[in-house]
């Protein structure tokens, strides 16, 4: 999960990262008392998951209380790169910036290390930096479990070439920063800039951080962190009832088990729809494995709920779980869905291979259910669904 | 012959008192895996009951060693515990350690890679977030259905259990040597190279099938290793072409960040290495057949 800057700057400033105030609100008005807090100046940051906002208009000095209103105004509502800004954050304004570093700490896949990157060139895109200056950026493995002592992070700025006179404050933001990185489970936390200002300190200004969903169980605020509001609402039914769905802006409904093979769903479907009028896949949406009926129609469920679905592919290969319970599992979650009052309407294609298959289909041609058809093979009911979604 | 695991395997389980540990305890147990104990050190000093067949509970991993000679452990632990149970087995010194359990925390996992490689990486770990590996008519060490297939000369390397299951029925007739399923986590242990190398060090692998999906550059990698490294004909599927930009597809780590990691990119790089790359999974299986029939 990604986070608003006004998110990371919080928790920034708890692990002792050095940030300047800053409070976040949703209305014009509010920025009038935030500003008098702020001792009457500030600046009014739109808070979008997408960078480049300053460039877009989404940051504005407000010189007194009255001018942070209208820069409010101005921003919240603003459309940037295709985000709406619902939120600003006030912000204490920084004094006099003299230089712009950067430093972050991210996963290394390849490595399947954590990597700290630093650079003096802080301020603008870093894979630019990355692309035109890569001798400008340096990266430095960290052990997981060394982690960046003060010695560590001594390295780090020793190898960006940070300037002597502030090579140790950098340092010390270093270890704070790995702090923030580790308690809070994150797998991205990004300072850019990390200012020097006149007064010689160093600030963080702006900062981006991802965290690790796999962390929940032992991060229970994490989830106070969710941006609800902007969640789609079908993810967030989904995800209510512990289903893994991505919407997607096709028109043929998916579920499957496994996500590998849910993907390949979304794969064989869209090629099957080349040749019936450009047809996608509405979704992506994993059952698991050992779907009951109950799984089964809470994926139907959102499924339908779905205005852009035009037609539904159940694509299931039983590995450990048996086609017949799969088969059951659909035919009961119909009759579920009716008895609740919201009948199938739309046709389902349902494709079941694997562990007693023959029985599964055997189930299904025995409910002779008018609105599904067993196709038998994966591409083959991939386009039979493409077909269907294109016939509406 | 086979990769990792073959008939003298001797599994332990680490969580095998759990429900999911008991299920597939019995399931592999079915499928003729030797299975000499499991670890928990609640329970240990009991054994449990599989269908006549006694397994002794061991208190931890070293002493289940010590006393059956174990050189594989699957572990059925849930993600808040995985940690430590993987870094005792690294200490326990265990040949292979299959890690089963999905969703387990980035930090976690990196930490117990970092271990394992300061200790010399001793242990070889497989996952997490996968279904274990299989070598057909020897052995199984995790929770691929046993009766998909024989054995045979086709060796699987898959980064999604489920695809792994479909390939595996696809090509039933013709059989695998093994199948691994290295898990669809940011961090894993072995990798599509690891498993492409041991398949080209066996006998009885002819043809390598290779399943890799969107997200990091492992295939990538694969590819530039198969130019290289291996002269058996390799077939290759990549899922996640329609996946959009930014968002994770149930793997924790199937995720297309900007350009990179994207489905096309892998299959270029593949296809640029000589692979033949298939369009959808029924069609990478016939590749295979092709392959095969045409050096029979």
């Amino acid at each position: 999960m990604d986070l608003f800057e006004y998110q990371a700057r919080d928790l920034f400033a708890k692990h002792g990262v050095p940030v300047l105030a800053g409070e976040v609100i949703d209305t014009p008005e509010a920025a009038r008392e935030a500003t008098e807090r702020l001792g009457g100046k500030s600046v009014v940051k739109a808070q979008v998951k997408v960078g480049g906002r300053g460039k877009a208009g989404g940051v504005k000095l407000a010189s007194d209380p009255q001018d942070a209103v209208e820069k409010a105004q101005q921003i919240l509502g603003m459309d940037i790169k295709g985000h709406t800004v619902h939120k600003v954050m006030i912000a204490e304004t920084a004094p006099e910036i003299l230089e712009e570093y950067y430093v972050s700490y991210l996963l290394d896949r390849t490595n399947r290390t954590f990597l700290a990157m630093a650079s003096v060139e802080g301020g603008m895109d870093i894979e630019e930096v990355a692309a035109t200056k890569p001798e400008a950026l340096a990266k430095v493995p960290v052990d997981a479990n060394e982690g960046v002592t003060i010695e560590k992070a001594r390295e780090i700025v020793a190898q960006a070439k940070f300037p002597a006179e502030v090579a140790e404050k950098v340092a010390e933001v270093l270890v704070t920063l790995w702090e923030t990185f580790v308690a809070e489970d994150a797998l991205l936390v990004e300072v850019n800039p990390l200012a020097k200002v006149a007064s010689g300190d160093i600030l963080a200004l702006d900062g981006k951080v991802s965290l690790d969903a796999n962390a929940d169980f032992r991060q229970p605020e994490h989830e106070a962190l969710e941006d609800k509001a902007a969640a789609n609402p079908l993810e967030a039914a989904a995800k209510a009832k512990g289903l893994n769905y991505v919407k997607l802006d096709g028109e043929v409904g998916i579920i499957g088990n496994g996500a590998g093979l849910v993907m390949s769903t979304l794969d064989v479907v869209a090629y099957a729809g080349e040749a019936h009028g450009g047809v996608k896949p509405a979704n992506f949406l994993d059952i698991g494995g050992g779907a009951s009926a109950e799984v089964m129609a809470n994926g139907l469920e959102i499924i339908l709920g779905d205005p852009d679905v035009k037609s539904v592919f159940v694509n299931v290969f039983g590995g450990i779980t048996a086609c017949d319970e799969v088969a059951n599992g659909i035919v009961q979650a119909l009759e579920l869905l009716k008895t609740k009052g919201e009948e199938v309407t739309k046709p389902l294609v349902v494709r079941l291979d694997g562990n007693n298959a023959e029985l599964g289909r055997k189930i299904l041609s025995d409910a002779n259910h008018p609105l599904v058809q067993r196709v038998d093979t994966m591409d083959g009911a991939a386009d039979k669904a493409a077909e269907l979604a294109a016939a509406k | 012959m086979a990769i990792f695991l073959t008939k003298d395997s001797k599994v332990i389980v680490q969580g095998m008192t759990g429900a999911t540990g008991m299920k597939h305890t019995k399931l592999m147990l079915g499928d003729g895996t030797n299975i000499v104990g499991g670890v928990n050190p609640r329970k240990a000093g009991t054994t449990v009951d599989f269908d006549g067949t006694e397994v002794p509970v061991f208190g931890t991993v070293a002493e289940a060693m010590e006393k059956t000679g174990a050189d594989v452990s699957v572990l059925f632990v849930p993600p808040a515990f995985a940690k430590a149970a993987v870094v005792e087995a690294i200490d326990a010194g265990i040949p292979l350690a299959v890690v089963i359990t999905e969703g387990i925390a980035v930090h976690d996992s990196a930490a117990f890679w970092a271990y394992a490689k300061s200790k010399g990486n001793k242990t070889r770990i497989i996952g997490p977030n996968c279904p274990g590996l299989i070598t057909p008519g020897q052995s199984n060490a995790g929770i691929i259905p046993g009766d998909i297939t024989k054995p045979g000369r086709i060796g699987l390397v898959s980064k999604s259990g489920t695809l792994t299951y479909q390939m595996m029925y696809e090509l039933r007739d013709i059989g695998f040597s093994s199948a691994v399923g290295i898990g669809g986590d940011p961090v894993i242990g072995t990798t599509h190279i690891d498993a492409l190398a041991a398949f080209e060090a066996d006998p009885e692998t002819e043809l390598i099938v290779m399943i890799g999906e969107i997200g990091g550059d492992a295939e990538e990698r694969a590819a530039d290793f198969i130019k290289e490294n291996v002269t058996k004909p390799v077939v290759g599927y990549v899922a996640g072409f329609t996946a959009p930009e930014g968002k994770t597809m149930g793997h924790a780590g199937a995720i297309v960040s900007g350009s990179s990691g994207t489905a096309q990119a892998k299959k270029e790089a593949l296809e640029a290495a000589g692979v033949k790359v298939g369009k959808t999974p029924t069609e990478t299986a016939k590749l295979a057949r092709e392959i095969l029939n045409a050096q029979a």
